[in-house]
């Protein structure tokens, strides 16, 4: 696999979209797509970062983004090293800096971290000559998530931004997948709706560059992909819903709404899926539906992530 | 005797003559009538205020030596110009009994016999629990010279309004920390567009407004003072603006990191600029900057707010509120006299004046028979917050490792040098 010439991978961590110029995303977004190749092929695996040693450090509860690099990381040859909250320090009281300084000095080249504090992610970076990699901090930010996103619709899409629009429906106030999307698809020039109830929209959306709905009738007009966001059901007792049922007939996604888009609208959801609640059973596995196809697109994406981190300083490695 | 030479004092050179623990006299330069003997300190180039009174800080002792203890706040409140500070009572064990207010004044006296002097505030209520109201004539009688729940705001607005009753028979004030504990629960920072970006849950400016409101329409009702602690949001002035207009006897504080600093010092979860009540948006500063020279806010405080340095390195979530003061509270201030928001004799008002008349305690006008509370300050020399030239054991200002302007040379209390 041969690095671009003329490009050079200017990041230690993947903490945000925000740190990315539309040429690292693009970069990134190609990088992925010739990885995407080796996991068609009978046996997956290539060489690439033998002898990397990628830490998986989840504090937070993961199945999809810790397996997702996990494979990704071994299709490399890396070795990793899962950690997660119960059977780390962490649960006997060890402070997350001296988690962080203990993984250090066993010498890893990456770790991911997912962790339930917005922010998390930057600390570590600041505290930690290796790369970081943010596999989801608090509300703040998912950038893998919405990089694979990005590379899904890139494809279904057929490479074109412009003159499409992205809905984002749900939980907008309590998603980093939100807010690293809302960035990354303005950036590349998408239109982004949101549609939510008010009590789950972020403090200053409406000065977001984004045209914000409460009415999904009015929001799925003519849009060309629709991103569904998972309800945490603390949300309810939170007292910022009445209850469940009356948040599935208002916001639920279902086929009606889909008539309304464009005849090609893409479904996306990043998982894991409260079917009925956000998205009625049958869209979810409907031709139009990319939630599968967003997961394997999240391999290849987090293949060309580790790729760009764990060889920056090398530059034209393997 | 002292005589103090060719002092700056409000754009011009003056003599001070100090005898004992009194101001004798104040003259222009040259024109001090001093006897030969008298003790001189040439003031050349050194600015000359009246000892700062601070209202509201926090000096952890007892129960949490490793942020701060009395003797180290007292230092630190000696040479950053106060020669009274009035400490909050969330200590461990809380100050609810004479017996703890009995210890902070016998620490104050073993380690500063001569100032600054400490002045204790009595819990509203026992263990700041706000169930029911401490015994406040006990601690009056030990020493406390008001009262406050700071930190664990009165949502019991039955409770308040009984212990401002009973407090009022005593001479002492309330001086409440004002937040809506519903509306304000779980925050990090300021709610607004700041927040929606870094994805943190917010205090709206509404949180704290509500509970002043309250405040100053109980205080009417029962033609009672009360004083509302470190205010954050122009919303809030709106309404003690209002409260005054109607003749209430609101009084109410901020503190300069509120003058200095918005929202956007939160950027990179920075947790140095993590304060309760949060940094709002810069039009709520700058509306705190008017209101603090056209009076709405009567006096500033530090909220001096020491932690240990772990306490801070953490993710914003973790990490703790709070902002010292003592040591930048001066230069802080008279930054904002170098921009020509306030003035000299603003400081005075603001810092001295004020809080000796609300809180009834002695202040230093200048006048013949005030007392000798005083300090010389060279406002150019140039300095950075740091563990070297910090006297508090708290680190955590948010200024720390910035250049700052204003250095305490010489400080009295009671006529008596403090360092």
């Amino acid at each position: 696999m041969n690095a671009d010439n003329c490009y050079f991978w200017p990041h230690k961590d993947l903490l945000d979209v925000t740190q990315l110029s539309g040429e690292d995303t693009f970069h990134l977004l190609d990088l992925a797509a010739r990885f995407q190749e080796i996991n068609h092929r009978p046996i997956k695996k290539v060489p690439t970062l033998k002898g990397r040693t990628v830490v998986l450090f989840f504090v937070e509860n993961s199945t999809r983004t810790r397996i997702s690099f996990d494979i990704a990381a071994k299709r490399l040859s890396a070795d990793t090293y899962a950690l997660t909250k119960s059977g780390s320090s962490i649960s006997k009281g060890e402070s997350l800096k001296d988690t962080a300084l203990t993984l250090q000095a066993m010498g890893p080249d990456v770790i991911v971290m997912r962790h339930a504090s917005s922010g998390a992610a930057e600390y570590l970076a600041k505290l930690l000559t290796c790369s970081v990699i943010n596999g989801g901090d608090g509300w703040h930010a998912h950038p893998t998530q919405v990089l694979l996103d990005c590379f899904s619709l890139r494809q279904a899409w057929e490479g074109r931004f412009t003159d499409h629009t992205l809905l984002i429906l749900g939980d907008i106030a309590h998603s980093r997948v939100a807010r690293s999307n809302v960035h990354l698809f303005t950036m590349l020039g998408v239109r982004v709706r949101l549609c939510a109830p008010r009590t789950l929209l972020p403090a200053g959306a409406e000065g977001w560059p984004v045209e914000v709905y409460s009415d999904i009738d009015q929001a799925v007009r003519g849009v060309d992909a629709i991103m569904c966001l998972r309800l945490q059901l603390e949300r309810q007792q939170a007292g910022l819903l009445p209850d469940l049922a009356e948040y599935s007939r208002r916001f639920c996604l279902s086929a009606a709404h889909l008539r309304l888009a464009k005849p090609e609208v893409k479904v996306m959801h990043p998982g894991p899926l409260n079917r009925g609640l956000e998205i009625s059973n049958d869209i979810a596995d409907a031709p139009a539906s990319l939630v599968l196809d967003q997961v394997s697109s999240g391999v290849a994406t987090r293949m060309a992530i580790l790729y760009l981190l764990a060889t920056r300083n090398g530059g034209k490695t393997a | 005797m002292l005589r103090i030479t060719n002092a700056h004092h409000q754009s011009s050179p003056v003599d001070l003559l100090a005898d004992g623990d009194k101001i004798q006299t104040m003259t222009p330069a040259g024109h001090c009538p001093a006897p030969a003997d008298a003790e001189v300190f040439d003031a050349a180039g050194l600015v000359l205020l009246p000892g700062f009174i601070d209202a509201h800080v926090h000096l952890r002792e007892p129960g949490f030596e490793y942020k701060e203890d009395i003797s180290s706040g007292l230092t630190a409140a000696a040479h950053g110009g106060f020669c009274a500070v009035m400490c909050m009572a969330n200590t461990k064990p809380v100050n609810d009994t004479a017996a703890v207010t009995r210890f902070m004044l016998d620490r104050a006296a073993r380690s500063h016999p001569f100032g600054p002097r400490l002045h204790p505030i009595a819990a509203a209520t026992v263990g700041l629990k706000g169930k029911e109201m401490a015994p406040l004539d006990e601690l009056k009688a030990a020493g406390c010279v008001a009262l406050s729940n700071d930190g664990q705001p009165v949502s019991n607005t039955e409770l308040l309004r009984r212990t401002m009753e009973y407090a009022a028979d005593l001479g002492m004030i309330f001086i409440d920390h004002c937040e809506d504990p519903q509306l304000a629960r779980g925050w990090l920072m300021n709610e607004g567009a700041v927040s929606g970006l870094l994805g943190v849950k917010g205090q709206p400016d509404v949180g704290e407004a509500v509970q002043v409101a309250r405040d100053i329409m109980l205080a009417e009702y029962l033609h009672l003072p009360v004083h509302i602690a470190h205010v954050s949001a122009k919303l809030t002035l709106d309404v003690i603006d209002w409260g005054k207009s109607r003749g209430v006897r609101v009084s109410a504080e901020t503190c300069p990191h509120y003058l200095m600093l918005d929202e956007n010092a939160l950027a990179g979860y920075n947790t140095l600029a993590k304060v309760s009540p949060p940094l709002r948006s810069p039009k709520d500063r700058d509306a705190l900057r008017r209101a603090v020279k056209d009076g709405i806010i009567d006096i500033l405080t530090t909220d001096h707010a020491p932690h240990a340095v772990e306490e801070k390195d953490d993710t914003l979530d973790e990490a703790l509120v709070g902002i010292t003061g003592l040591d930048t509270a001066l230069s802080l201030t008279w930054e904002l006299v170098r921009e020509n928001i306030l003035d000299e004799a603003d400081l005075a008002r603001i810092w001295c004046r004020r809080p000796g008349e609300i809180f009834g305690l002695p202040w230093n006008g200048f006048a013949p028979g005030d007392p000798a509370d005083f300090f010389l300050f060279d406002p150019e020399e140039v300095w950075i917050p740091g563990p070297d030239t910090l006297f508090s054991k708290g680190h955590n200002t948010p200024f720390l490792g910035q250049s700052l302007r204003g250095r305490v040379k010489a400080h009295w209390t009671g006529g008596r040098r403090v360092f």
